[in-house]
């Protein structure tokens, strides 16, 4: 198939940046979507001009660190996948289609399609962990039985692999699918209680500090989110600031 | 030939570690504030060193060439981890995880290494656990067990089909705890282009910082390198887009030996190729094993038809079906190694029966793991008399449940229904045994410098088993490295902080910037992938699953000029004083060209066949075990660490030889 793209070109953090438009012709609809561009890249490179810059690195939709906003949306027209994963069938022959950045004020572009996520970094390190230091004399991962259901429930909110989907999404740029995504992982295990309400507390904080918007349960996110975490996550975090901020 | 000393202590070997953690120099709390060590590589080995370094109390400065360490590529490892637990009560034990890892390995790893493996493995879990990482676990709330390939046992603990990524953001939250701490200085989106020796010793690294193209010098007490494989030499392969041997070639070229680089693990079971604009081939984690079976139709008429599109699987009825894992292996059939499995799958496809238009497919078929789960589970919850219909949903509500994002995944890239039709598989370079010689220490032949994970070459010999990455990485970044390290350390309490204002930090920044500058200044004519793509075509052809002396003496001429021809004329646009992603590309491929004619030497001095190396002139003759790998442990029982001399073809080999003790000689026979 031939296509047209129109692509944010922008050469640094003080550029302007505007919307460039290319063509690409013989695509098979088996190519990835990043192959696509890889395609347009070897084009570019060969007539002597720049690559677009875009993040990409495991293509198998895990290390979250693609990041394309395809036709007005995160990752692109289909559901539950990365960029990566995202197949040129679900295009068609002469589509124009448009590719931006992750667009959100937390996250600055660095150049072309490529944005700085280190805000949902400084979020994690405020208390996205358990503090156990490495012994070699911890107690026996069998000593504390966990219930199958929390223990499921509890992974499927520690499948989020920090895209930065749901605040791309986000009308309001809010990153609380991905703090709630964390919280729950934590609030869901016995291991995680003992610091539940510092954590929380100091990760919405920090959250707020980025400068990102809050939730008006909109739904974009868990819509585009390509791991599948829910609101429930969001209600979750919400519960725990409320108990956590009643404790004092 | 000088001899390599592995410096493995005296005793039992079942003593062996403890005895010697006990003997050690250590460094004591108030003196490691006042030492830095350098760690290269965020994944499961990295992550989890520079974590546990820094709660010691080391000043750790970490890089990643990621916008962040939990993107490292141990997060895209599927199955499991292994740990001598014997949760399951099936007689697993240390010596038994030992016994397999070194069997499995096809006896070209070292033994105490591999022991001390198995000794901490249980550790791990137990680390992993405490930190909120969610196994799966049972209804009685304890944690489940899965089976891998190569063992008798069920000892492998899985997170869904996510556990690299689950034990990744583990080690990731640890660091975070330090980086919060201040005890972490973590630079993101900075990739090491070489390393500075001062007296000898290891004493920093040079570094471009991704985003604005900075040419960096970082000094230590110790560097630590953990940069995963080398895999990408084959241009398509299951590793990331930009995982490279730019970290541990360039220590090679200052002094570090270079061990078995022609030891490559070829995955059984990854999505077959469709196209030459492929960019990178997925893996289907090989616990799906467990529970499907691998065919090729019996007949080559089906077979044929099929290639063309005018036979479905479905149609083709059990007596035609030739399930050949299990027609040759009884005792262990789809649950062989890795190694036999891919080699097995690659005679097929060469005899004609493959089952996709390039004929380069094998099925793996989960209609009776559908089946039995689902009668199964009627009888779980009372359902008498279930309709076969009903059967095959229960049944597939299990798959799913264990392989349901492998499934989604396969839908996604193949555009069929695995749960209707059989997925198709081929095999692809997945994972590399070999790399930076290092000694018990995980020390390499450089002082200071060390060498994790799947970055050195210590525990996998020539095979690597399944969910055994894992289990490695994090051994030696949790336990092994923060004990050894303290060794080297204790005589640096007195240097105080390394400057990085000297002529040795002067001259490889020289060096680095250099090879930038003539990069940006080379005006050739073509892009680095397409010199990447034709070394990897090369790899294949010629050094994949099967090698002989006159297709590798070719391949180690035709990288040769290849190499030749890129400096000439590659072609890298833009500026080096911003992001660049040709310039990074560039850089990795210039080593790629370098290490894979190494890695062709390797293959033609090791003239036998053992786990995934597989020499045509060594096969056994007559027998029961006719065609298989024929090893040979009179000539090749040996480590090769090749030393850097100028040029790959250059490079002069010392052999380790390998001793073993506890476990004794044998032809592997999975039969």
């Amino acid at each position: 198939m031939n296509l047209t793209l129109k692509i944010w070109r922008q050469k640094g953090p003080q550029d302007k940046g505007a919307m460039v438009e290319y063509k690409v012709n013989d695509i098979s609809e088996h190519m990835s979507f990043l192959e696509m561009m890889d395609v347009l890249n070897e084009q570019l490179v060969n007539s002597g001009d720049e690559p677009v810059a875009f993040d990409h690195d495991c293509r198998e939709g895990i290390c979250g660190m693609c990041s394309l906003y395809i036709n007005g949306e995160a990752h692109g027209p289909d559901r539950g996948i990365t960029t990566c994963q995202l197949h040129m069938r679900m295009f068609n022959d002469g589509d124009t289609i448009y590719i931006e950045p992750w667009r959100a004020a937390a996250f600055p572009v660095i150049k072309d399609l490529v944005v700085d996520r280190m805000a949902m970094e400084r979020i994690q390190q405020a208390g996205g962990f358990v503090s156990v230091n490495t012994s070699g004399n911890t107690q026996d991962a069998n000593a504390m039985p966990i219930s199958k259901h929390d223990a499921d429930e509890s992974m499927d909110a520690a499948a989020c692999i920090g895209c930065g989907a749901c605040v791309a999404s986000c009308k309001n740029s809010s990153a609380m699918l991905f703090v709630g995504a964390k919280v729950s992982q934590y609030a869901l295990l016995p291991q995680g209680q003992v610091e539940a309400a510092d954590r929380v507390l100091n990760m919405v904080h920090q959250m707020d500090l980025e400068g990102f918007g809050n939730c008006t349960n909109t739904g974009a996110c868990e819509v585009e989110c390509p791991k599948g975490i829910t609101l429930v996550n969001i209600a979750r975090m919400n519960r725990e600031f409320l108990k956590a901020s009643i404790k004092g | 030939m000088a001899i390599l000393d592995s410096k493995v202590p005296k005793g039992p070997i079942k003593d062996k570690w403890t005895n010697y953690k006990n003997k050690i120099d250590l460094v004591n709390p108030a003196n490691k504030r006042n030492i830095d060590v350098i760690v290269v590589g965020t994944g499961l080995a990295g992550g989890s060193a520079a974590a546990t370094l820094a709660e010691q109390g080391y000043n750790v400065k970490a890089y990643c060439y990621q916008d962040s360490p939990r993107r490292a590529h141990s997060i895209a490892a599927q199955g499991g981890i292994n740990a001598s637990k014997n949760y399951m009560g099936d007689g697993d034990s240390d010596y038994r995880l030992f016994y397999d890892t070194v069997k499995g390995g096809d006896y070209r790893s070292r033994e105490a290494n591999v022991y001390r493996l198995a000794e901490v493995s249980g550790n791990i879990i137990d680390q992993c656990v405490a930190q909120g990482v969610p196994f799966a676990r049972d209804y009685g709330g304890l944690l489940d067990n899965r089976s891998f390939g190569g063992v008798l046992v069920s000892r492998t603990f899985y997170a869904k089909g996510q556990t690299g990524q689950q034990l990744l953001l583990g080690a990731y939250s640890a660091m975070n705890r330090q980086i919060a701490r201040g005890k972490i200085e973590m630079f993101n989106r900075h990739e090491m282009l070489d390393v500075v020796k001062v007296d000898g010793k290891a004493r920093g690294i040079i570094t471009r910082n991704l985003i604005t193209g900075d040419i960096e010098r970082h000094s230590a007490h110790a560097v630590v390198i953990a940069t995963g494989g080398y895999g990408n030499v084959y241009f398509l392969s299951t590793n990331a887009m930009g995982s490279n041997v730019t970290a541990a070639w360039k220590i090679h070229k200052k002094g570090a030996y270079f061990a078995n680089p022609c030891f490559t693990q070829i995955h059984p079971t990854c999505i077959p190729r469709s196209g030459d604009y492929q960019s990178k081939l997925t893996l289907m984690s090989e616990s799906l094993r467990n529970d499907g079976r691998i065919w090729v139709p019996a007949k080559i008429e089906d077979a044929k038809a099929i290639q063309e599109g005018k036979l479905r699987p479905t149609a083709i009825a059990e007596e035609d079906r030739d399930y050949y894992l299990e027609r040759r292996y009884p005792a262990f059939g789809n649950l062989v190694p890795r190694d036999v499995a891919s080699r097995a799958a690659k005679e097929r496809c060469d005899a004609g029966y493959g089952v996709n238009a390039t004929g380069e497919a094998v099925y793996l078929d989960f209609a009776d793991a559908f089946m039995r789960y689902g009668k199964e589970q009627a009888k779980i919850h009372g359902i008498s008399n279930p309709s076969k219909e009903e059967i095959i949903k229960l049944g597939q509500g299990i798959i799913e449940e264990k392989y349901g994002n492998l499934f989604q995944m396969y839908e996604k890239i193949i555009a069929e229904n695995p749960y209707e039709t059989p997925m198709m598989i081929y095999p692809a370079t997945h994972y590399t045994m070999g790399g930076v010689w290092v000694d018990y220490n995980l020390m390499t032949t450089v002082p200071g410098l060390y060498c994790l994970g799947e970055a050195n070459f210590s525990d996998h010999g020539a095979n690597r088993l399944g969910a055994s990455a894992l289990m490695q990485g994090l051994a030696d970044g949790y336990f092994v490295l923060p004990y050894t390290i303290g060794d080297y350390l204790s005589d640096d309490i007195r240097t105080g902080k390394i400057s990085t204002d000297s002529k040795e930090f002067d001259e490889v920044e020289k060096e680095v910037t250099d090879r930038i500058n003539f990069f940006m200044n080379n005006k050739g004519t073509k892009s680095v992938d397409h010199f990447h793509k034709r070394l990897g075509k090369v790899m294949w052809d010629k050094v994949g699953m099967a090698r002989n002396a006159p297709h590798l003496k070719e391949a180690m001429a035709e990288i040769k000029a290849i190499r030749e021809e890129f400096w000439k004329d590659v072609k890298v646009p833009g500026d080096a004083n911003e992001m660049n992603l040709e310039l990074e590309k560039a850089g990795r491929v210039a080593d790629f060209l370098e290490l894979g004619e190494l890695f062709a030497k390797d293959a033609l001095d090791r003239n036998e066949s053992c786990g995934g190396h597989y020499r045509d002139e060594s096969v056994v003759k007559e027998g029961e075990q006719k065609g298989e790998a024929l090893r040979n442990d009179e000539d090749f029982a040996y480590v090769s660490a090749w030393e850097y001399k100028g040029e790959p073809a250059d490079a002069v080999l010392h052999k380790e030889e390998l001793e073993f003790k506890d476990i004794e000689l044998k032809q592997r026979s999975y039969k």
